[in-house]
């Protein structure tokens, strides 16, 4: 396959940056499209030219660390993560575009790739549960029905990538955060801090500069995992009964 | 709690959801009330007359009706203020563009924000024309409101601008009512295509139920 890529590189963070136009021959449909981005590399280092930056790590669709728009979709335009879409997605003779994550709270650092570690903090306000730690626990011990399982399970799949910032018009990160505090307040382990938890994570989800949710469903459609919109109306739902104790107190 | 609330992006969505409950209850009233025009200009302008004796002996002449206006000039700041705070706050959290564009989003999801200025604007002229009667096109008669309806809707800009914000009213509904629904947490997925079906069914019959009134007059029908 011959591809023209059109590729956002920027130097650092405080550099401007704009779509640079390359040529890629050879590339077989079966490559994944990092692979295709890989041997774009090896051409650029073999002319003496910078690579492009982009961020990759299991290159297994768990690991939640590429990161690429591709054509306007985050993930490109199948429902995986980047590593896992191959250029059999694509025809021969395409024109692609690529692009970082767009969104204030996950500036450029370089190229393609984007400081997440807003993510990060919003896990440290309140994504953890309160636990003895030694040996693991009698399964039985703490029985959880069924369908809180499957419920915990379902947003326990979120992988931090971001897609759903990126997809979203307003660079909200609602879907994220709703996914991690619903698999954790629905669990009986997450329920000491169940009230903290939903406040204190949205607030560091302001705190870094996300915008809001207006229900565009974007997020949920990007997710590589499924994670579905319906989450944040379960957040929302936390939040709001969150807000009431803490009122009463 | 106030705080706590209005200091955060969820919180600001619940006051604006509850601001437009408010005024989507009051919208069905009022289309139900206007649509007493078809009945003639006696039960008509009764009924407008019974609006200021609402809750009489209890409440004074206009009581009720003052009641209604200050709840709903309280909703329509809250939904505007809080509309304005959290759009700026999302233009803001995406400063640059994607090189590669593409719409998704339904219609009625992408004007929300110029449809609700749109139906502001209109909310203003639509006072001005019909309580006030201050840009009214006929001889403004307050205690006459069949005659003065007749008169906006004789106009080609009275029926224009209606039709239009209408309409706009109608695709603000069919996106704002259910997601004011997400907004408070009363959507779920077993849920989801009950509240689909009422959000699509209150925007159009209130938009169906308003615009009948100046094509009425425009037929005929109402003169």
């Amino acid at each position: 396959m011959r591809l023209t890529l059109r590729v956002w590189r920027q130097k650092n963070a405080a550099a401007e940056g704009a779509m640079s136009t390359y040529e890629v021959d050879g590339i077989s449909p079966d490559m994944s499209f990092l692979e295709m981005l890989d041997t774009l590399n090896e051409e650029l280092i073999l002319k003496g030219e910078d690579p492009v930056a982009f961020d990759h790590d299991c290159r297994e669709g768990i690991c939640g660390a590429c990161s690429l728009v591709i054509n306007g979709d985050a993930h490109g335009p199948e429902r995986t993560t980047t590593c896992q879409l191959h250029m059999r997605s694509f025809r021969d003779g395409d024109t692609i575009d690529i692009e970082p994550w767009r969104a204030s709270a996950f500036p450029v650092v370089k190229d393609l790739v984007v400081d997440r570690s807003a993510f990060d903090r919003i896990i440290q306000a309140g994504g953890y549960i309160t636990a003895p730690t030694g040996a693991a626990p009698e399964a039985h011990a703490t029985p959880v029905p069924k369908a809180d399982a499957d419920f915990a399970f379902e947003h326990a799949e979120c992988i931090g990538c971001g897609a759903c910032v990126a997809a979203c018009p307003n660079g909200a990160a609602m879907l994220f955060t709703s996914a991690k505090v619903n698999h954790l307040n629905v669990l009986p382990q997450g329920a000491p801090e169940r009230e903290t938890r939903v406040l204190d994570m949205v607030g560091q989800m302001d705190a870094e500069g996300f915008g809001g949710c207006t229900l565009t469903g974007e997020c949920a459609t990007a997710c590589p995992k499924g994670i579905p919109l319906m989450s944040i109306t379960s957040m929302n739902k936390e939040w709001l009964r969150a807000a009431r104790k803490a009122g009463k107190r | 709690m106030a705080r706590t609330v209005w200091d955060s992006t969820v919180g600001k969505k619940a006051v604006m959801a509850v601001s437009g409950l408010i005024m989507l209850l009051y919208l069905v009233v009022h289309m139900i009330g206007n649509l007493k025009i078809f009945f003639g200009t006696e039960e008509f302008n009764h009924y407008a007359h019974w609006l200021r004796t609402v809750g009489e002996p209890f409440m004074h002449y206009e009581w009720t009706l003052w009641v209604v206006r200050v709840v709903l000039v309280v909703a329509v700041v809250a939904h505007a203020t809080s509309a304005y705070q959290l759009s700026r706050r999302d233009i803001k959290a995406r400063p640059t563009p994607y090189a590669h564009r593409r719409r998704r989003a339904g219609y009625a999801t992408r004007t929300m924000r110029w449809g609700g200025v749109i139906l502001g604007l209109f909310i203003v002229w639509h006072i001005l024309d019909l309580t006030t009667g201050t840009v009214h096109a006929g001889g403004f008669e307050s205690g006459k409101p069949y005659q003065n309806v007749v008169d906006t809707f004789s106009t080609w800009y009275g029926n224009t601008v209606y039709i239009v914000a209408m309409l706009a009213l109608g695709l603000h509904i069919q996106h704002g009512f259910w997601s004011a629904a997400q907004t408070l947490g009363a959507g779920s997925r077993s849920r989801d295509r009950a509240l689909k079906t009422v959000a699509n069914v209150l925007a159009l019959l209130l938009t169906a139920g308003f615009i009948a009134v100046p094509v009425g007059v425009m037929t005929g029908v109402v003169s």
